[in-house]
């Protein structure tokens, strides 16, 4: 049996302030130091923390809004002096896609990399647009492997990226017609792509490429800046050129498996020149995802190009449409033409934009693309409130993830653990599916629950206001 | 006698007032009385709700028990304290620690007034939503069609009584005087405060409660008649004595909240007494694998309920399963393995603990499954021979009145209950030494935060007002039963969202 994939998660308390949820309010005037006070019974022992960063606060970790909201102490007091309040500052990070509890969860993901789990039940909207519209399926009795303790330990998450042809082809005397196909086998269906902003952080990109390679997957650069990467790690770095040609990036392109080219009216000529420096080089288009994404999908594809990266913006929505459709939307529809071509199993569909939590890349590879990248989460697990360089959103007047002067070994195993986490938690939804490897997964519509095919199925016959 | 040999005990069906346990009742809005009050008492007088109180020989009043308070409803009526009071001493505000409490699916008014229920065993009068919460979809956007004439029907006379055994097969008919029972909680998961007072509230209405997957605890033993005991994939405490002193063995495929996951009690509730409960080492995280080993088609689960009616001749089979998209099949499949009840477990249901991704994203909501499966089951031409239980985000009586009509026969409750225990969804069951209100948690010191008189009387008292709703909406839909009410759609509307 093949190695399993392990992810070495590792404990690494993050060293931005975190933001809380929850506030006590205490009107300590009127207290009147009794001997029952409700504080030191804490189970959670908010207030000794908070008593310990009073008297010290040079402790790394801010300490403060860790309550939980349990409301003992406020209905314990005996003067009922102590409320609970909202913290107005949580409330406010993020924006009305990356959610307060978005950047919450993700921070406790990249902390240890264990799945987030808690008690009672779901406790959001009951259905939202985007992701948030679809469910998976689960199978009551069918489990995917008969091995360990859950039966899922062995569930492949492995992709592949590359151009697989349906069929060999070869001459009269028994020679494969053209190249044999590379392919890049990865463990995990993620890569790790750029910041969709700007932001000046020296060791981001070290960060990232060495997350990558503990995570065995790739890591997308910007050609300016692949100088100076580490050879050992030049494997799992995916250099981005610009449609202006090769330029500096040709020495390092030797080096790599993989590279992404940015679409524009040249690409073609400049992925046959990276093909002349590299023949086995994957070579991927990179385009963003607009209404005409699946005509120039099909077109590319019939001119040889089987990798794509689609992106779409912060929120999953297309680039520059007037009445922009979520990734879902557009996956679907991408998916569903390349199948009616007879091509969709000869490509490979990378997408992101708006990937923000596990389920998104589960989700994501369900409405049909191969594999995800991820960006911004990786921004967040570092701290980032997705502020976008508004810095009125920041408590302090600067990046409150401090990107500036990032520690890249801090920063990559934090990566490391969001990713981790994501992967245990796709290992979760595949179990429920009773699927047994990702590859599986990619297009499996049949197997998700959509919110407007089950309202009709289900309500389709009630009266309407 | 139960069938176990053990001598029932009875428990009383009346509503006694039980406050809460806390020294704070926590209300939606705050009564402040400043240094200016005279105390005249005049406000003790005015208000008939008891938000002011001054004890005889007491020179000042005691501080206002503002949970009881109305709010600003209350400044239409002519005993608004804060309008009528002398020395203006009395102001009033929206409490700030309510926004601080619950969520979407179970908002502050929701949790508050569930609370209010337990505590008086009536529906809040006013200033409190106490039929659907603020989630955007599913109960929350469907509502009655009262008709503006309805036939006359007694209250008195309403029945809300549901027989459980539909398919005519000799085994015992078991009538329950509620369409709702308790849902499944292991010990280990919940206190032994919790498990009794659920069985006790269960016995004084005649209905059930459930063991969850932790095996039978001997103080159940009075109240078997009113325990469903669950035979789950880790075969916790699963005994051929506990499947024989029941009326109602439960089958659980999977849990709503965590389809298709499995159950986990952490290593730290699991205490030397759930340990010795479950046949297992204290300490140790002790895992439910899924899904059961032995079953990988409809006739490996006839073995299983065959298994069962074998070992208890007497008992009714449920099978609780979870709402994938062939849920409709999953129910039929049930049928003709042989269970009395299918058990419908939607996925935004309560749980001790479940990873995040599977308590949003696996599995429909239960509101598109009651339907679904409804349909299906009548199209099948079997509907009249399963009983159709539906759990998993039934939150309020209005929840339960819309289940029945989308098609369900009764329902189960699970987070309804615990709420009216005290909880507020702080959501930290899972976590260190468990709950830290004393619901969920089997740690010695945290239990004794609840005692199980209190306990019992919450929920009784819950029940009562539950009832008392149901009874108001069949009243004004002119449905003399529950039982009329089942599958009758055409009284809902759904509001759509705006586009």
């Amino acid at each position: 049996m093949p190695d399993k994939y392990h992810i070495k998660a590792a404990a690494t308390p993050g060293r931005f302030r975190r933001v809380g949820k929850f506030g006590s309010v205490d009107w300590r005037e009127d207290c009147s130091r009794c001997t029952n006070c409700v504080k030191p019974r804490c189970i959670y022992d908010t207030y000794k923390k908070e008593t310990a960063y009073n008297r010290d606060p040079s402790t790394s970790v801010v300490p403060l809004y860790e309550c939980r909201g349990c409301l003992s102490c406020v209905q314990g007091c005996t003067k009922g002096l102590l409320g609970i309040a909202l913290n107005p500052e949580y409330l406010s990070l993020g924006d009305a896609y990356w959610k307060p509890e978005i950047l919450a969860t993700t921070w406790n993901q990249a902390d240890s990399g264990r799945i987030p789990v808690s008690g009672a039940g779901y406790r959001g909207r009951f259905h939202g647009s985007g992701f948030d519209s679809i469910w998976t399926d689960m199978s009551e009795i069918v489990r995917p492997t008969r091995d360990g303790i859950h039966g899922r330990e062995y569930i492949s998450t492995s992709v592949d990226i590359g151009h697989k042809p349906m069929r060999l082809s070869f001459t009269a005397d028994g020679n494969l017609v053209g190249e044999p196909s590379a392919l890049i086998d990865l463990p995990i269906p993620l890569i790790l792509d750029v910041p969709p902003w700007t932001i000046g952080a020296n060791g981001l990109g070290k960060a990232r490429l060495a997350a990558a390679k503990a995570l065995k997957t790739l890591s997308v650069v910007p050609a300016a800046e692949v100088a100076g990467a580490p050879a050992d790690q030049l494997p799992y770095l995916v250099p981005m050129i610009g449609s202006e040609g090769l330029g500096t990036a040709e020495m390092i392109l030797r080096q790599v498996r993989m590279a992404e080219f940015i679409d524009g009216s040249k690409v073609l000529e400049v992925i046959g020149q990276a093909k002349s420096v590299h023949p086995g080089l994957i070579c991927a288009l990179r385009l963003p995802m607009q209404a005409t994404s699946a005509d120039r999908i099909l077109a590319a594809s019939k001119a040889g190009v089987k990798v794509f990266h689609l992106w779409a913006d912060l929120h999953g929505q297309e680039i520059g449409a007037e009445k922009p459709r979520h990734i879902k939307d557009v996956l679907r529809e991408i998916h569903t033409r390349l199948v009616k071509e007879g091509m969709r199993d000869e490509v490979t569909l990378i997408v992101s934009g708006g990937i923000a939590l596990a389920e998104h890349m589960a989700k994501a590879i369900i409405c049909g693309a191969d594999l995800v990248a991820v960006e911004t989460s990786l921004l967040v697990a570092l701290g980032c409130r997705v502020c976008r360089g508004v810095t009125g959103k920041t408590h302090e007047d600067h990046c409150a993830a401090e990107a500036g002067d990032l520690d890249p070994v801090y920063a990559a195993q934090r990566m490391v653990n969001l990713m981790s986490a994501w992967h245990s938690q796709l290992i979760e939804v595949l179990g429920a599916m009773g699927i047994r490897e990702v590859r599986r997964l990619r297009g499996e519509v049949g197997r998700a629950i959509f919110k407007e095919d089950i309202e009709r199925e289900a309500f389709g016959d009630l009266a309407c206001k | 006698m139960s069938a176990g040999g053990e001598p029932q005990t009875t428990v009383e069906r009346t509503v006694r007032p039980m406050p809460d346990r806390y020294r704070n009742a926590l209300g939606k809005y705050k009564v402040n009385r400043s240094a200016d009050c005279a105390s005249c008492g005049d406000c003790v007088k005015l208000c008939p709700e008891g938000v002011h109180v001054k004890p005889d020989g007491y020179t000042f009043s005691l501080r206002p028990r503002d949970h009881l308070c109305l709010g600003p409803e209350c400044a239409k009526t002519d005993h608004y304290c804060v309008a009528k009071c002398t020395k203006k001493a009395l102001s009033m505000a929206r409490n700030p620690t309510v926004d601080a409490m619950g969520d979407a699916r179970w908002t502050s008014d929701l949790i508050l007034s569930t609370w209010h229920m337990a505590e008086t065993g009536h529906a809040p009068k006013a200033g409190l939503e106490h039929r659907t919460g603020e989630s955007g979809g599913g109960f929350d956007r469907l509502g009655f069609n009262f008709p503006d004439r309805p036939a006359k029907v007694d209250p008195d006379k309403v029945d809300t009584g549901l027989d459980l055994n539909r398919r005519g097969d000799g085994r015992p008919q078991v009538h329950i005087d509620l369409p709702v029972y308790g849902g499944g909680m292991s010990f280990g998961s919940v206190s032994i405060h919790t498990i009794v007072g659920k069985a006790r509230a269960a016995a004084a209405w005649n209905i059930f409660t459930c063991t969850g997957e932790g095996g039978y605890h001997d103080r159940l033993k009075p109240y078997d008649d009113h325990v469903i005991t669950q035979v789950a994939t880790g075969l916790f405490g699963v005994r051929e004595d506990t499947l024989q002193r029941v009326r109602i063995v439960e089958f659980k495929y999977a849990q709503g909240a965590k389809p298709g996951l499995g159950g986990h009690l952490l290593g730290d509730k699991n205490t030397p007494a759930v340990a010795r409960m479950r046949e297992a080492v204290a300490g140790n995280a002790l895992f439910s694998p899924f899904p059961f080993h032995s079953v990988y088609s409809v006739e490996d689960h006839k073995k299983h309920l065959d298994w069962i009616k074998e070992v208890n001749p007497r008992t009714l089979v449920s099978v609780k399963v979870s709402t994938p998209t062939d849920v409709d099949m999953v129910a039929v499949g049930s049928y003709y393995a042989g269970a009395h009840i299918i058990h419908l477990d939607g996925s935004y249901g309560g749980t001790g603990a479940a990873p995040d991704i599977a308590k949003k994203n696996i599995a429909m909501p239960l509101e598109y499954a009651i339907a679904k499966v409804h349909k299906f089951l009548v199209a099948e031409g079997i509907r009249d021979s399963v009983t159709l239980i539906v759990s998993g985000g039934v939150r309020t009586a209005w929840d339960v009145m819309k289940s029945i009509a989308l098609g369900a026969d009764g329902v189960v409750i699970g987070t309804a209950e615990m709420v009216a225990l005290g909880c507020v969804r702080c959501a930290c069951c899972e976590s260190g030494r468990g709950c830290p209100r004393g619901i969920a948690s089997t740690d010695p010191e945290l239990m004794m935060l609840m005692s199980l008189d209190w306990a019992t009387q919450r929920l009784i008292n819950l029940m009562s007002a539950w009832r008392e709703q149901m009874v108001e909406i069949l009243v004004k839909l002119g449905i003399p039963s529950t039982r009329e009410l089942r599958g009758r759609s055409d009284v809902l509307y759904y509001t759509k969202e705006a586009v």
